[in-house]
């Protein structure tokens, strides 16, 4: 179990990781030049340096710049980042490249429990819990009618338990938004499920980021039985991994992932689906070099989309809607391609 | 006789509360190949399954290497008994080296990732199948034939003393059958102790020392080839009249005799 960190980087695709990384920072600088107060790179680089050096803010821009729009970016790198990789997870555990946090249900479930932490009035935290409390309920229904319901086509069986657990979980949300104020309550549920980043706060991108750390740091570390288990349960345990516990505990994971971001970014589909996608045909389905790969694709991702979202129209256009205009052709797009396309 | 590396002793198999089979004993040999034979839902699926550990045991015992199976953690079982299943599809397209360099998860640390030692044994197996040239392949682009082949070398970087496999001539042309037997009996002089399941009598003639005849979930016989293959127990057990035959090469061979079905009338061809 010594390794040491040439070891742990042998067969990485260096290359394409750091041409991501490249990529991710320069959309970073961008992202933060850009938007309604203009800054250019001088001024950030003053702020960033008054900053290191312990000066007291001044004006503006230093309000700008580390109150509203390095968190803002920050929490789209973030978010992008961990519905890739908790996709990424599903994916290779449900063996099934079409299964995403969105699919499973788990996004409309842990949208339940976060507008149902909104209809409460609950603060950030506890709408982050009943989020992950709904989000794990829910995968662990969908699961449990999968494999409950002997069909032929245990896929199939899978995505339909997702769409109707998901569907139900809606019909819960719809209630809610009967039942709450409509002054109050109603216009934030509504923004929240279209998912979106503009009334982020630095505080929220706090929150979450351990939550999100603390459920990746299993997913790195069990990413060669990730693998594994991607054989199937019987091969798994076969080949001597503890096949059943494992499996919960990385959904347990990836579920955390999904929630912690869903509960400050409302619900983004479809990201959770393509990037999985796009970083597999980059360096194939090993974990260990695709979760990563997945994570720099989707926080680049969900920060140039984000960034669209706020500079594109004079109204700020919620991110759901256009991660759902992209992705949807490009899940059909996958759906054309085939089995042969799965790579 | 040296000591069986896999025995089952009255075993007895099934879905949780449904009973599929019972008083099953078996035993397997280093350096031995032990053909089960049985006819569709006569239950070797279930037995091997029990024999691996995937489903509980109803009744007596499996003894792994002299160890009882319900006292082996799965890393323990893995590193004494690997599994083959019939070469399938699969889901994501590892390489074949990835695909082989699994069969190493036994012998790491829960959060290790396999060394370069773990993929020196992995290529070591795929040029002991000869298809080392594949390793960079992906595991979705190969024939069947090659899936079965990179699942053997995967058991054989597995380095467990026994073998068991799953109807693995099941889905391959007549070629690759004979290619993947060739390979079995090869294991088998190196030392393995190896146990498949196969619908084909003259494979159990052409390559086990000993067989064993499943049918609705009891063992109806088990010893060498010759003895237990009788055309009498092949019809009894298959409801077909089948010739038995020494050719002049020194193989035997089994013949369905296609115009005297059991019951006199005709046969009717599969389409």
């Amino acid at each position: 179990m010594t390794r040491s960190m040439p070891r742990l980087l042998a067969g990485i695709p260096l290359g394409v990781l750091g041409g991501l990384t490249v990529a991710l920072l320069a959309l970073i600088a961008a992202a933060a030049l850009i938007g309604a107060y203009p800054l250019t790179l001088s001024d950030i680089a003053q702020a960033v340096f008054r900053r290191l050096a312990g000066a007291p803010p001044r004006g503006q821009i230093d309000t700008v710049l580390f109150e509203v729009r390095l968190p803002r970016v920050f929490a789209a790198v973030l978010v992008g980042a961990a519905l890739a990789a908790a996709g990424a997870a599903y994916q290779t555990l449900f063996r099934n490249p079409l299964v995403s946090p969105d699919i499973l249900g788990v996004s409309t479930g842990a949208g339940l429990g976060a507008v149902f932490g909104i209809f409460l009035s609950l603060p950030v935290a506890g709408i982050q819990l009943a989020a992950f409390i709904m989000g794990l309920a829910t995968v662990g229904l969908v699961y449990a009618i999968a494999s409950v319901v002997h069909g032929r086509e245990p896929l199939l069986v899978l995505v339909l338990a997702g769409v109707v657990v998901g569907a139900l979980a809606g019909a819960a949300i719809s209630l809610l938004k009967i039942l709450a104020d409509p002054y109050d309550q109603l216009p934030a549920i509504v923004f929240w499920l279209l998912g979106s980043l503009s009334a982020i706060r630095k505080g929220e991108v706090w929150s979450a980021t351990p939550l999100v750390v603390a459920a990746l740091v299993p997913l790195v570390l069990l990413r060669w039985r990730i693998n594994v288990l991607s054989l199937g349960d019987e091969e798994a345990k076969a080949l001597g991994v503890e096949a059943g516990r494992l499996r919960l505990f990385v959904i347990a994971a990836a579920t955390l992932m999904t929630a912690s971001v869903v509960a400050i970014s409302g619900v983004i589909g479809w990201l959770g689906l393509v990037i999985p996608h796009i970083a597999r045909m980059l360096v194939g389905p090993n974990f260990d070099r695709l979760l990563p790969t997945a994570m720099l694709l989707g926080g680049g991702y969900l920060l140039l989309v984000d960034t669209l979202a706020r500079s594109m129209a004079r109204i700020e256009v919620p991110i759901g809607i256009l991660t759902a205009v992209i992705g949807a052709p490009f899940f059909l797009w996958l759906l054309a391609r085939g089995r042969e396309g799965w790579s | 006789m040296s000591s069986p590396i896999l025995c089952a002793r009255r075993l007895g198999f099934g879905y949780g509360a449904k009973r599929v089979g019972r008083d099953v004993d078996l035993e397997v040999q280093p350096g031995e190949v032990v053909c089960l034979l049985g006819p569709n839902g006569s239950g070797k699926t279930t037995l091997f399954k029990t024999i691996l550990g995937l489903l509980p045991a109803q009744a007596g015992e499996v003894l792994v290497d002299g160890s009882p199976l319900s006292k082996l953690s799965r890393p323990e079982l893995a590193r004494r008994l690997a599994y083959v299943p019939q070469a399938h599809a699969a889901h994501f397209p590892f390489r074949v080296i990835d695909m082989v360099v699994m069969g190493r998860t036994a012998h790491l640390g829960l959060f290790a990732a396999p060394s370069n030692e773990d993929r020196r044994r992995a290529i070591e197996a795929l040029s002991a199948l000869g298809i080392s040239d594949l390793a960079e392949t992906e595991y979705t682009r190969i024939s069947g034939g090659q899936r079965q082949l990179a699942l053997i070398a995967r058991a054989l970087a597995q380095n467990a003393p026994a073998i068991v496999m799953d109807e693995p001539t099941a889905s391959l042309d007549f070629g690759n059958q004979v290619i993947v037997l060739a390979e079995v009996r090869r294991l088998a002089a190196q030392g393995f102790a190896v146990l498949l399941s196969t619908h084909d009598p003259d494979h159990a003639f052409s390559i086990s020392q000993r067989v064993a005849l499943l049918n609705a979930g009891r063992l109806l016989a088990q010893g060498r080839p010759h003895d237990v293959l009788t055309p009498a127990r092949l019809r009894e057990v298959y409801g077909v009249t089948v010739t038995v035959e020494r050719l002049s090469q020194g193989q035997t061979v089994c013949a369905p005799d296609f115009c005297v079905a059991p019951d006199g009338g005709a046969q009717k061809q599969p389409s």
